[in-house]
């Protein structure tokens, strides 16, 4: 009991801390916000780096997420938490729809045709003019929240505290996912695939079950993204946004879901202030940050926060 | 009174690049029978359990168990009837802790698709009954890759009883391990199957551990069954010393 108690700590620092820092520094919010969207597709990303698994690929569900937010704001009536839903049920029908083909691979098949599907769609979203705007793109209505329709201001605090409120969902429940048998059967798909199937246990569902979950991830990401940023373009579903998925998974670390949100704040900082201060050379301190992270914390910083936090534990105790 | 048939093959064919691995095989097995399969390398010994294991699909013949035919099902389903197998070197989930490979395997058998937690009393309690009786609940939260391969072995089988199989099909279960362990090994293993009634069949090299431990003896060659019954009398078989135990 005190073990699974200590599981929920973490997580209940993150979003504290993530709750109070806009309000401690108010020109931070959106890019808060815009790390918690990229952190829900980190999760996503997160369970299928436990399967041993990259795909370049879940900017399409993103984009998928964000565009269906876009046409149901202008639609009208309907909530957020309404649109978030319809994001998601959109995100996780097009996951289970071209996972039915995308699971039978593995490694580096699998990360690509996830980025020529993604690409697929991109064309899609670029070319339906008529339907997406093209590269001009859609706007986005703010929706009202819980029933209440609310100023551009107050939307905007009110958004930033649903973004928290999904994330501490999202953090609950992939939690129980990585610890009940479909999350230890991820791991069981990296080291030894053939064992599960002489287990009873259907390695295609299993990473089934990991590709939907991070297609559904990666919809209320992209969800989240268009209702703050009030515009959806086909660039959402470009395939270096999903190598920054997976930069800030790998950025994070894979060992637990507040890892996603760290690589996710830490990412979107680095490249906040690199902007400001080195102009045009941001890619370049994110990618010298990735190298030093490779090499030396390869656990991601959330390891480094695990070890920092055990040294501490042993001062103590010493 | 005759035991009832667990597993039935009837004119099993396979050929790898023209060697007839499996040449009409038409074998039984019986409900609680500890088999052994001998003979020499490229018989078709491990190739058999292939076959009824849905590893390798035979070009001909049938394998009945529970009144199905195997030979046209996955493994997994083969493994859900109840058929469990091992392998000559062990298969476990080298990243994960001894404990972990075992409560994926009990949550295989009791319910897998939920959210509930692995790592739950129940199944918790139930893991390390399984591994005491194998002698490793002081190595349940070992890592698996930092396990010697004896130890792996008898984690292995553990793996393979927490299914509670009705028939289990083992590829060389004491290769790799040295001769005092291969006894230990079979001293922990056999009572436990006669005790649960688990129908065996076992691949083996050892003629000691086969005499010793076994009901019978099926001799393979050339992808047949050459000589099939109770040890003593398989081991008196002068064909068997020659062509067979000569070369093991």
């Amino acid at each position: 009991m005190k073990s699974r108690f200590r599981a929920f700590v973490p997580p209940l620092i993150a979003l504290v801390l993530i709750s109070i820092a806009p309000l401690l520094f108010t020109s931070l919010r959106p890019l808060l916000l815009m790390s918690m969207s990229i952190a829900l597709c980190a999760i996503g990303l997160l369970i299928l780096l436990r399967a041993g698994q990259v795909s370049f690929g879940h900017a399409l569900y993103f984009a998928i997420g964000a565009y269906v937010v876009a046409f149901g704001s202008r639609a009208g009536g309907m909530d957020l938490w309404v649109l978030l839903g319809l994001a998601l049920i959109c995100s996780v029908a097009a996951g289970a729809l071209l996972g039915i083909i995308l699971v039978r691979y593995r490694g580096i098949f699998y990360g690509m045709l996830n980025l020529a599907f993604s690409m697929l769609g991109y064309t899609v979203f670029l070319r339906a003019y008529s339907y997406t705007g093209g590269s001009d793109g859609v706007s986005v209505v703010s929706p009202s929240i819980l029933g209440f329709s609310l100023d551009a201001y107050e939307f905007g605090w009110g958004l930033y505290y649903c973004a928290v409120a999904l994330l501490a969902l999202v953090f609950w429940i992939v939690h129980r996912y990585l610890h009940s048998p479909m999350g230890a059967a991820l791991g069981a798909i990296k080291t030894n695939e053939v064992r599960l199937e002489y287990l009873g246990v259907s390695a295609y569902r299993v990473m089934f079950v990991a590709h939907v979950s991070a297609a559904g991830l990666a919809g209320l990401g992209g969800g989240l993204v268009a209702l703050s940023t009030g515009h959806v373009t086909p660039d959402l579903a470009y395939w270096s946004l999903s190598a920054e998925f997976v930069f800030v998974a790998v950025l994070g670390g894979t060992a637990n879901v507040v890892g996603a949100l760290i690589g996710a704040v830490s990412f979107e900082l680095i490249r906040g202030f690199a902007s400001i201060y080195v102009g045009n050379a941001w890619q370049l301190i994110l990618g010298t940050v990735l190298v030093f992270v490779v090499l030396f914390a390869p656990r991601g910083l959330w390891g480094v926060v695990q070890r920092m936090l055990s040294l501490r534990a042993k001062g103590e105790k010493l | 009174m005759s035991r009832a048939i667990v597993l039935q093959s009837k004119g099993l064919h396979v050929e790898f690049g023209g060697v007839k691995a499996a040449d009409g095989v038409d074998l039984d097995l019986h409900e609680g029978e500890l088999a052994s399969i001998i003979g020499p390398n490229g018989s078709g010994k491990t190739t058999f359990l292939n076959l009824c294991t849905g590893y390798v699909r035979p070009s001909k013949g049938e394998v009945i168990f529970a009144g199905k035919d195997l030979t046209r099902m996955p493994p997994r389903d083969i493994t859900r009837l109840g058929v469990v197998r091992t392998f000559q070197l062990p298969q476990l989930f080298t990243e994960d802790t001894v404990i972990q490979n075992v409560l994926i395997a009990l949550a295989a058998r009791t319910g897998f698709w939920n959210l509930r937690s692995l790592d739950c009393p129940e199944l918790r309690n139930e893991a390390l009954e399984i591994l005491s009786i194998f002698g490793q609940k002081e190595e349940a939260e070992r890592y698996v890759y930092s396990l010697p391969e004896g130890v792996r072995k008898l984690v292995d089988i553990a793996v393979s009883m927490a299914l509670s199989p009705t028939l289990l099909l083992m590829d060389e279960p004491t290769s790799g391990v040295s001769s005092s362990e291969k006894f230990e090994i079979m001293d922990i293993l056999i009572p436990i199957l006669r005790e649960r009634k688990i129908t065996a069949l076992l691949v083996e090299h050892d003629m000691d551990l086969v005499t010793r431990y076994m009901d019978r003896v099926i001799v393979w060659n050339a992808g047949q069954v050459m000589a099939d019954g109770a040890p003593d009398v398989v081991m008196r078989d002068e064909r068997v010393l020659r062509d067979v135990v000569g070369v093991v």
